[in-house]
């Protein structure tokens, strides 16, 4: 149990250290969403009637941008190996890492989308809901982040190639997640983002411990 | 090396003979089923002459989806057993369902135009087709990414049994989504919905492709057995 916790706390720090590493997703989020209504034009109705579910576009951009690094600063300097000699298995200790993610960047992310859906002329009631989606949603992000972190380790600047492994699957929680965003069958669709975000917490590390053994041969 | 290549030596002297034969297969149904559907079957009663298109719209459809199926079986096989022609069953078939994809996506975008007033629409179908082809992009883009053969195969595998685990909830939740495409027609609970004088044509088609698919397949696979002799080759020469 230490072993999950103490990998958890190491993630953690090393997230939330070394230069504020957590924050830039975080300003990555708020200058994408920046730009949706230089996009669209601030006109408020066109606003009203798109702008909130891009927020979770926004979200799910910035929660990709941490994943290359997730796994291949681990397999560089030999934590890997040291996950693997564990007598924790590495299913837990890749689920106790993506727990870390998702507090140092997941986290703040959900609560930044308060601000930013009601700079997109979101209607404050449903604020509250939005959060809650994305809080769910950046969970099952990280779960199926997991996978394509795992698989790419070892491609050098395999930033893009994560991107096109990992995007498709983001289409359920997206669907779900946006139709909460744009006020439809609210209580309907965040049951179903609650299903996908265990479903892929609960595969997701399975699939991507499976890849890191791979890695480290 | 020598056991490594027995499986292979045995599947080399079968597709020597078998690719060539459904390669003839595959140009016979075609060439049946192309005139037969674009000249010689009636006209729909409300697409008139655009329903042909659905010849070679319908069978790319299914391929391309049987295809993935067939790679996350060859993927099972070569993470579990280990099995090194798997592997390149699974690498060799990738581009082929790519392909059928993108003729599929490109031909019902040309039906669309004409049919429903758009060339496309973010419907269901379309867009679980969509990310279907996607799919198939990152899985060709992580085995090129990854020099080392052998851990790209088992890579590359764990996506494919990822995707074949997430493609149907995808599916599921854009036909949440939206849905526009009209239901299955074929494949249907109280038989067929479609006339049985389109059906001859269609499963001439879909035939086809079957066996295009199995002589592109084999080539492909053959080809990289080949480049694999190539290789070890070169390794024992700069041995010697």
């Amino acid at each position: 149990m230490s072993a999950l916790v103490a990998t958890f706390r190491r993630d953690l720090a090393l997230m939330w250290g070394g230069g504020g590493g957590a924050l830039a997703p975080l300003g990555f989020f708020l200058g994408a969403t920046m730009l949706v209504p230089l996009a669209m034009g601030p006109e408020r109705n066109l606003l009203a009637a798109a702008g909130p579910p891009l927020v979770w576009i926004a979200a799910a951009l910035a929660v990709l941008a941490t994943l290359e690094r997730l796994f291949q600063a681990d397999l560089e300097d030999g934590s890997l190996d040291h996950m693997l000699l564990s007598p924790e298995p590495l299913e837990l200790i890749v689920l106790a890492k993506g727990a870390a993610l998702w507090v140092a960047v997941g986290l703040p992310l959900a609560l930044a989308s308060a601000p930013a859906a009601i700079a997109l002329q979101a209607p404050p009631e449903l604020v509250p809901a939005i959060v809650l989606s994305l809080l769910l949603g950046m969970a099952a992000f990280i779960g199926i982040g997991l996978v394509g972190a795992a698989v790419t380790a070892g491609v050098k600047r395999g930033g893009v190639l994560i991107a096109l492994i990992v995007l498709p699957f983001f289409a359920p929680p997206i669907i779900f997640g946006s139709a909460v965003a744009g006020g439809e069958h609210v209580g309907a669709a965040l049951s179903v983002l609650a299903g996908f975000a265990l479903a892929a917490l609960a595969l997701g590390p399975i699939a991507a411990a499976a890849a890191l053994r791979l890695q480290a041969e | 090396m020598l056991t490594y290549l027995a499986n292979p030596a045995r599947f080399m002297a079968f597709s020597a003979w078998a690719a060539p034969i459904f390669l003839v297969a595959a140009l016979a149904l075609l060439a049946i089923g192309a005139p037969w559907g674009l000249f010689y079957s009636p006209a729909d009663y409300q697409q008139g002459e655009t329903v042909r298109i659905m010849y070679l719209h319908v069978p790319t459809a299914w391929w391309s989806m049987g295809i993935y199926a067939f790679m996350g079986a060859a993927s099972f096989v070569g993470l579990v057993w280990r099995h090194a022609l798997a592997d390149v069953a699974a690498r060799a078939a990738a581009p082929i369902g790519a392909t059928f994809a993108a003729v599929c996506l490109i031909t019902g975008s040309l039906w669309g135009a004409p049919t429903w007033g758009t060339w496309w629409e973010w419907d269901g179908r379309l867009t679980s087709m969509l990310a279907l082809f996607v799919i198939y992009l990152g899985y060709i883009a992580l085995w090129s990414a990854i020099e080392d053969e052998e851990k790209a195969a088992r890579l590359a595998a764990i996506l494919c049994l990822v995707g074949l685990v997430n493609l149907p909830i995808i599916k599921f939740s854009v036909d949440w989504w939206s849905t526009l495409h009209q239901p299955a027609s074929i494949m249907r609970a109280g038989g067929s919905s479609i006339d049985p004088s389109m059906m001859g044509p269609l499963f001439a088609m879909a035939g086809g492709f079957l066996c295009l698919f199995a002589a592109l397949l084999m080539m492909n696979m053959r080809a990289a057995v080949f480049r694999r002799r190539v290789e070890a080759a070169r390794l024992r020469g700069a041995d010697a």
